[in-house]
């Protein structure tokens, strides 16, 4: 089993995030094509190509980008998300610094088929090197002339928020304003940024378009699964021989991705569990991993593609300490707009802590998992169903083990 | 810091112009323009949340709203040097609370403190997105990965 290189084809070749490395390597041929396109059929091409977003909701791009109401006068925006932030996932980091120029052809490409002129990337603001990295290359694609004639890029760095990864939060601190989700509708295609019509898309996302555009939608299709086109890039981490970035078709399975291509399990060399797209996604146990890794694929299986990060533990990691952990982050990240969500968190996590800590109480499970279910589904962003994704699998999944840190 | 002392200079006057013209509204430069204000003043203080306000107009509340939801803005007084640990699941599951456990020994700090000679401040902090390369710390800018205690011990004493 090896990788299908499309967008880390050339991760490894030197100088690679310069203009003229890029030019070399064949860069901004997919924009030259693109420009005798018409934006309609710049969309119809990504629909046809099954490109779905890599960030986290899974949702078809092109689709996405038709839902900008086709009667508006205005502007319209384009904004990147890249604001990587979902444990386990780090890809856009190596994107962003191995190949921007691959992103701004995406932005460029996209822009026309929007009919954006102004462009927005968010990076989050620890991301400092990718940041440096990218906004040299924003300034060669100026100095070429390559930006600044139908589309301007504004680099922006985010200041620590995991929220801020949720599109709209996104919006709110792209405002100047704290990272608060906004209600929908109105969605951000009908109101977004600045009150304009917006399209945020993963880094990703946006760097698989120049190959739909050169490659052709059927190609792109044929690649992935009948419901989603394409390679993604794996990140995965934890308990494996060879964490790292790998890039393969979404039907790809969990157990080949985990054993073929990260080498296997580390640890006890027994795998226990394993967390397919990144710390929202429900856990799967060690016999739930024949699973194709594309967004419906995973969704029948009960957890989700999320953002690809796979986050591997062996039988020695107690699965009530991984809580801990991941509901620590949640009640940490809660942005704190919806009382289910600013509340739970805290409660969850305080309760799975005091279990981990041997004074856990014999209902306390059954009162986690039913906060959980009743907040579910109450609030304005997707932020408090990520949570309850882990609580609800960890437990029921390996409720044995929780049981016996609680005393009798 | 009195309160005389909180001015950009021209030049970074002008930056914040063209920050600002760079957003359909000029609001957007907020968060730019306040990280500017934290590499000049060090830190965030009401008095620095209060002069950036009237740069753009916004009621300090505003800002200091903004300011207080953001963990990259700091509302008083940092270290030198922000060693910030990853403490989330992959980091964890590699050792990062032996890295946690190692540097407030060896600095003699809690979490979320600083150094009596105001070098270092320690932080704990969710995923920054290296997990490859776990456990994992920021160290101002940098990135330092594949930590031990010994690695840990040779960055914090090569810095300045």
């Amino acid at each position: 089993m090896t990788e299908t290189r499309i967008l880390t084809r050339h991760f490894d070749r030197p100088g690679a995030h310069t203009l003229r490395g890029w030019r070399e390597l064949g860069g901004y041929a997919a924009w030259e094509k693109a420009q005798g396109m018409e934006p309609a059929a710049i969309v119809e091409e990504v629909k046809k190509s099954n490109l779905r977003g890599l960030g986290g909701a899974g949702f078809p791009t092109g689709t996405k980008w038709s839902f900008i109401p086709r009667d508006h006068r205005g502007p319209v925006y384009l904004v990147v998300n890249a604001d990587e932030g979902e444990p386990g996932t780090f890809k856009d980091r190596y994107l962003l610094e191995r190949t921007p120029h691959a992103l701004i052809e995406g932005m460029l490409i996209t822009a026309r088929a929007i009919r954006a002129a102004l462009g927005f990337v968010y990076i989050r603001g620890e991301y400092v090197e990718p940041w440096r990295r990218f906004s040299a290359a924003v300034r060669e694609a100026y100095d070429a002339g390559i930006l600044g004639r139908g589309l301007d890029v504004v680099v922006h760095r985010g200041a620590g928020a995991y929220i801020c990864g949720e599109e709209t939060g996104l919006i709110s601190s792209l405002e100047g304003r704290k990272g608060w989700p906004k209600l929908k509708p109105p969605f951000p295609a009908v109101k977004g940024a600045f009150g304009a019509p917006t399209i945020v898309n993963n880094v990703e996302t946006l760097c698989h378009v120049p190959h739909v555009i050169a490659g052709g939608a059927e190609w792109f299709a044929s690649l992935g699964t009948r419901t989603q086109g394409g390679t993604r890039i794996f990140s995965v981490s934890g308990r494996v021989r060879r964490p790292g970035i790998y890039e393969a078709p979404v039907s790809i399975t969990l157990r080949r991705l985990v054993y073929d291509l990260a080498g296997g399990v580390t640890g006890t060399g027994r795998l226990k569990a394993v967390v397919p797209g990144g710390s929202s996604a429900p856990i799967l146990r060690a016999d739930e991993i024949d699973v194709t890794m594309d967004v419906d694929g995973l969704r029948a299986a009960g957890s989700m593609a999320g953002s690809a990060g796979v986050i591997v533990m062996d039988e020695s990691v107690s699965i009530p300490e991984a809580l801990m952990v991941v509901a620590r982050f949640y009640a940490h990240e809660s942005c704190g707009q919806c009382t289910p969500c600013r509340e739970s968190t805290g409660w969850i996590y305080r309760m799975v802590r005091r279990i981990v800590e041997g004074r856990g109480r014999k209902e306390d499970l059954d009162t986690i998992l039913d906060v959980a279910r009743r907040g579910a589904g109450t609030t304005i962003c997707a932020f408090y169903d990520g949570a309850v994704g882990p609580y609800i699998s960890y437990i029921e999944k390996f409720r044995d083990e929780f049981e016996a840190l609680i005393p009798r | 810091m009195s309160t005389s002392g909180v001015t950009f200079s021209p030049e970074q006057l002008a930056e914040v112009r063209r920050l600002q013209g760079l957003y359909p509204d000029p609001r957007g430069a907020l968060l730019p323009v306040l990280h500017m204000a934290q590499e000049t003043f060090g830190h965030i203080s009401l008095e620095v949340e209060e002069y950036v306000a009237g740069l753009f107009r916004l009621s300090p509340a505003h800002v200091h709203e903004v300011v207080t939801f953001y963990t990259l803005f700091f509302q008083r007084p940092k270290g030198r040097h922000v060693i910030s640990v990853c403490h989330n699941l992959s980091c964890h599951l590699a050792g990062a609370p032996k890295i946690l456990a190692h540097l407030r020994q060896k600095l003699g700090i809690d979490v979320g403190e600083t150094t009596g000679d105001e070098r270092f401040t320690l932080l704990a902090v969710e995923c920054l997105c290296a997990c490859e390369h776990a456990p994992m710390m920021q160290v101002d800018d940098r990135y330092e990965l594949d930590l031990t205690p010994e690695r840990v011990d040779r960055i914090v004493e090569g810095l300045p």
